[in-house]
């Protein structure tokens, strides 16, 4: 049921029964290392090609998602998923092998939340028992395709992010145990102008602010709604940003905590990560793995994840295009009685 | 001594390409053409090869040494073989650059494999 402008409000209350991540050596190296399902040591993953990797990743995550949610892949209706890679392939490929009806969605980073929100539409349209949202990324295929070859070895600027190594996926159903996705906020495109693609967190940051603000005006909700708010990979220079563009706003982002899963994913101070990280995986191993065992955990009621995406293309970007940017939030509760 | 301007002469080329990098933000595509330029600009003035004489690697290394060498390769055929000799002397003296590039980049497919 559309609320006000822009949101989804799930009245048949989605649930997430099922969920599981899969990392690559730095992430596993974080401080949510326990958080997810599997760390692989390697980045190659023992594949032929990154592209591969990736396509691993994501399979894997489906599979042990389904895999937690006691479910049979020939019981997921639907697949939603998507990726950073061109066409897709990662997910569709992933797709090929799971042989489930998919539905390819692109909204680079901000993925994660736009294939979440629409298989929670799926489902709490009752067009499916069961739907799979899932989203991937490999640093070495964006540095690939966004950046430059990985043997190449160049030099990045400290406002540059990490791609995160890494998928997540949920199993989305309307019985069952487990967080309730109450509801989501379409963005829209934002585009200030920004062309610096060393800087995505400054050129992502008013797209989070108006999904944010956005959401609280469909919703009537306020901060205090929210044990935590976080933007999906808008990292060290993004995130400040955003804090700051909400406060001048008028809206109480002090009144809830807000993080950022590109600052959440990485030890900053540590690893070798430039501003964060970044990748449809960044929101995805964040929320899918620690947000969502919060919220399990009982120490989480209700979070909005608002995931961040960059729309660029190599090709635009060498025609000197600006960086249009998008961002799409979901509020999910954790289907318990709220302490406070 | 010729190594202090080898360090100095070296450095200074990269200081200016860091600069172009971090300062003007160009990417490294850009910022390593423009470099080629200016080694092919100063050569025309013929100021490049005193340098090469002053920092000895210090000014053959950095790659304004191979925007250098095309258009010292072209004037020099110029000279001796007239106008033909500004396209045949292009890679006259890069030849043995390029060449290199080519056969250890094949060299090293055989032993690792890329992955881009």
């Amino acid at each position: 049921m559309l609320r006000g402008k822009q949101t989804w409000w799930f009245e048949n209350r989605p649930v997430i029964i099922g969920s599981a991540t899969v990392v690559g050596p730095d992430e596993g190296d974080g401080p949510l290392a326990d958080e997810f399902d599997l760390v692989h040591p390697e980045l190659d993953m023992g594949q032929k090609s990154w592209e591969k990797a990736e396509r691993l990743l994501m399979e894997q995550a489906a599979e042990f998602a389904i895999q937690s949610a006691k479910l049979d892949s020939k019981q997921i209706q639907f697949f939603v998923g998507g990726d950073l890679m061109n066409q897709i392939i990662s997910s569709s490929f992933a797709a090929r092998s799971l042989g489930t009806p998919y539905i390819g969605v692109f909204g680079a980073c901000s993925t994660s939340m736009e294939s979440l929100a629409l298989a929670s539409l799926i489902v709490n349209s009752r067009s499916a028992d069961y739907a799979l949202a899932g989203t991937c990324s490999h640093n070495c295929t964006a540095e690939k395709q966004f950046r430059y070859p990985t043997e190449y070895g160049s030099q990045k600027p400290p406002t540059a992010q990490f791609t995160v190594t890494g998928a997540g996926a949920g199993v989305l159903a309307l019985e069952g145990e487990g967080p309730v996705v109450e509801c989501a906020t379409i963005g829209k495109v934002m585009d200030l102008g920004i062309t610096d693609p060393f800087n995505m967190g400054a050129a992502m940051a008013p797209a989070a602010v108006d999904t944010i603000q956005s959401h609280f005006n469909d919703t009537g909700r306020t901060p205090r709604d929210y044990d935590l708010i976080v933007t999906g990979d808008l990292a060290s220079v993004g995130h400040p940003i955003a804090t700051d563009l909400l406060l001048k706003d008028g809206v109480p982002m002090n009144e809830t905590i807000f993080k950022d899963c590109g600052l959440m994913v990485y030890d900053v101070s540590r690893q070798k990560v430039q501003a964060g990280g970044s990748g449809c995986g960044c929101s995805a191993v964040v929320t899918y793995g620690h947000l969502l065992k919060r919220l399990n955990r009982g120490e989480l009621g209700r979070i909005l994840v608002v995931a961040t995406g960059a729309l660029l293309s190599p090709l635009s970007y060498q025609q000197g295009e600006s960086i249009p940017c998008i961002a799409h939030a979901v509020a999910i509760d954790s289907g318990k009685e709220r302490k406070k | 001594m010729i190594f202090l301007w080898a360090f100095v002469v070296g450095g200074a080329i990269c200081v200016i390409g860091q600069l172009m990098f971090d300062v003007l933000k160009l990417t490294p595509a850009h910022t390593m053409a423009t470099l080629v330029v200016i080694g092919a600009i100063v050569d025309g003035f013929n100021l490049y090869e005193p340098l090469v004489k002053f920092a000895g690697a210090g000014a053959t290394v950095p790659i304004t040494s191979f925007g250098n060498a095309l258009v010292h390769g072209a004037l020099t055929e110029l000279r001796d073989q007239g106008w033909i000799g500004v396209i045949s002397g292009i890679f006259k003296v890069t030849s043995a650059g390029v060449s290199a590039a080519i056969i250890f980049s094949f060299l090293a497919s055989l032993v690792v494999r890329p992955k881009g």
